[in-house]
C-alpha cells in the first residue's frame, strides 16, 4: 500500500515539544516552548475572560458576566458540596485548577494547537501539588489525627489489618491516578483523533475503492471530536472534584 | 488491512522517543507551569474572584432588600386600606347620624308648627263661636223686640192697647213656652 509520508500522519507528532526561545536558569533549561506558549495562551484567555466579565460588576449581569458567574457558582457549589463550608477557603485554588485545565483541554481541541495537559509532567505536577496541599492542610488541621484517615472508625479490629494497608495504598495511588487520568485521557483522545483523520487522507490517497471506508473513518472522526469535547470538560471537572474530595479528607480526617 | 494501516501509520519508525516521556523539556515545563499557574492563581484570587463574589453578594443583598421593601410597602398598603375602610365606616355612621338628626329636627318643627296652627285655629274658632253666640243672642233679642212689636201691632188692630212692659212679659212667657 502506497502511504503518504509518515510525518504527516504520525499521531505522536502533535505532542512534540519545540523550543520557541532558548532560556537558561543556571544549568537548567527553561526554554520557552510551544507547550509554554499554549499554556500562556490558556492563562491569558482565562484572565481575559473572567477579567472582562467581572470588570463592570453589574447587578443585572451582561451575557458574558452571566456565563462567568455561572462558572463561579458551579465551582463554588462543587467545593461546598464536596468539601463543606470549610473547603471554601480553597475555592480560589480549585477555581484556578479547573479553569486552567479546562482552557488547556479546550485549546487542545483546536487543530494544530498544542495540548498542555497531554504531558504527564504537567498533569503529574498538578496532581502532586494537590496531594501535597492535602497533606499539609491535613497535618495542620488535625495534627497526627490526620493519619486516622488510614483507619476509618467503626470496623472490627481484625478488619484493620487488611483495611489500613488498603487505605494507605489508595492514598499513595491518588497523585498517580489523578495525574495519569488526565494525561492518558488527553493523550489517547488526541491520538485517536489524529489517527482517524489520517485514515481519511491515506485511504483516499490509496485509491477510489477505499473512499467508502474513508467516509466511515471521517464519520468516526466527527463522532470522536464530539466525544473529545465532552472528555475535555469532564476531565477538568473530575480533576477539580477529586481535589475537593481529597481536601474534604484533609479537613475532616477525624470523621471519615 | 486497516490494522496493517494502523501499524504503519501509528509507529513513527525511527523517529524520536515518545514526546511526553522525553526528559529534556521537563524542567522547562515545570518552570513555566509553576510561573503561569501561580500567576493565574494570583490574578484570580486577588483581583477577579473577590470582585465577582462582591458582585454576587451585592446582588443577593439588593434582592433581599428589595424583597424587604416590597413586603414593607405591601404592609403599608394593607394598613392604608384598613384605615380607609375604618374612615369609610366612620363617615357612613356620621352620615346616618346627620340624616337622623335632620329628620328629627324636621319632625319637631313640623310638630310645633302643627301645634301652633292648631292653636291658632282653635283661637279663631273660639272667636267665631263667641261671635256666633253673640249674634244669636242679639238675634234672639231682636226676635223678642220683633215679637213685641208684632204683638203690639196685632192687638192695636183689635183696638187694644197694652203697655210695652206687659207686652214684653207676655212675649217672654210665650218664648219660654215655645
Amino acid at each position: 500500500m502506497n502511504l503518504m509520508p509518515a510525518i504527516a500522519l504520525d499521531p505522536i507528532k502533535q505532542f512534540q515539544v519545540t523550543k520557541w526561545l532558548d532560556l537558561k536558569l543556571g544549568n537548567i533549561d527553561i526554554s520557552f516552548t510551544n507547550a509554554s506558549g499554549f499554556m500562556l495562551l490558556g492563562v491569558v484567555l482565562v484572565i481575559t475572560f473572567f477579567g472582562m466579565a467581572s470588570r463592570k460588576g453589574e447587578l443585572v449581569p451582561s451575557r458574558l458576566q452571566s456565563v462567568a458567574e455561572l462558572g463561579y457558582g458551579f465551582i463554588a457549589d462543587m467545593v461546598r458540596s464536596a468539601a463543606g463550608e470549610e473547603g471554601l477557603k480553597f475555592f480560589p485554588f480549585v477555581f484556578t485548577l479547573f479553569f486552567f485545565i479546562f482552557f488547556a483541554n479546550m485549546i487542545g481541541m483546536v487543530p494544530y494547537a498544542f495540548t498542555t495537559t497531554s504531558h504527564i509532567i504537567v498533569t503529574g505536577a498538578l496532581a502532586l501539588t494537590v496531594i501535597l496541599m492535602v497533606i499539609v492542610v491535613g497535618l495542620m488541621k488535625n495534627g497526627l489525627g490526620f493519619f486516622k484517615l488510614f483507619a476509618p472508625s467503626g470496623a472490627p479490629w481484625y478488619i484493620y489489618i487488611i483495611l489500613t494497608p488498603i487505605e494507605i495504598i489508595s492514598f499513595l495511588a491518588r497523585p498517580l491516578t489523578l495525574g495519569l487520568r488526565l494525561f492518558a485521557n488527553m493523550l489517547a483522545g488526541h491520538i485517536m483523533l489524529k489517527l482517524f483523520a489520517g485514515f481519511v487522507v491515506a485511504l483516499i490517497g490509496a485509491g477510489a475503492v477505499y473512499v467508502p471506508i474513508a467516509a466511515l473513518a471521517f464519520g468516526m472522526g466527527v463522532a470522536l471530536n464530539a466525544l473529545e469535547f465532552l472528555v475535555a470538560g469532564l476531565q477538568a471537572y473530575v480533576f477539580a472534584i477529586l481535589t475537593c474530595v481529597y481536601l474534604n479528607d484533609a479537613l475532616h480526617a477525624d470523621h471519615h | 488491512m486497516i490494522l496493517a494501516f494502523l501499524a504503519e501509520t501509528a509507529v513513527p519508525g525511527a523517529e524520536a522517543a515518545f514526546p511526553p516521556f522525553e526528559t529534556w523539556h521537563m524542567p522547562s515545563q515545570l518552570f513555566w507551569l509553576a510561573v503561569l499557574f501561580t500567576a493565574l492563581y494570583l490574578a484570580l484570587s486577588r483581583y477577579i474572584l473577590p470582585k465577582m463574589s462582591d458582585t454576587i453578594e451585592k446582588r443577593a443583598n439588593r434582592v433581599a432588600s428589595d424583597l424587604d421593601e416590597a413586603a414593607r410597602l405591601n404592609n403599608q398598603a394593607t394598613e392604608a386600606q384598613k384605615a380607609l375602610e375604618l374612615r369609610l365606616a366612620q363617615a357612613r355612621a356620621k352620615a346616618r347620624d346627620t340624616a337622623e338628626k335632620a329628620r328629627e329636627k324636621t319632625e319637631a318643627e313640623l310638630a310645633s308648627e302643627t301645634a301652633r296652627v292648631d292653636a291658632d285655629l282653635a283661637k279663631k274658632l273660639e272667636t267665631a263661636d263667641a261671635r256666633i253666640s253673640k249674634l244669636r243672642a242679639d238675634a234672639m233679642t231682636n226676635v223678642e223686640q220683633i215679637a213685641v212689636d208684632t204683638a203690639d201691632a196685632m192687638i192695636a188692630r183689635f183696638g187694644v192697647r197694652a203697655s210695652p212692659a206687659d207686652l214684653r212679659k207676655a212675649v217672654s212667657a210665650a218664648l219660654e213656652q215655645a
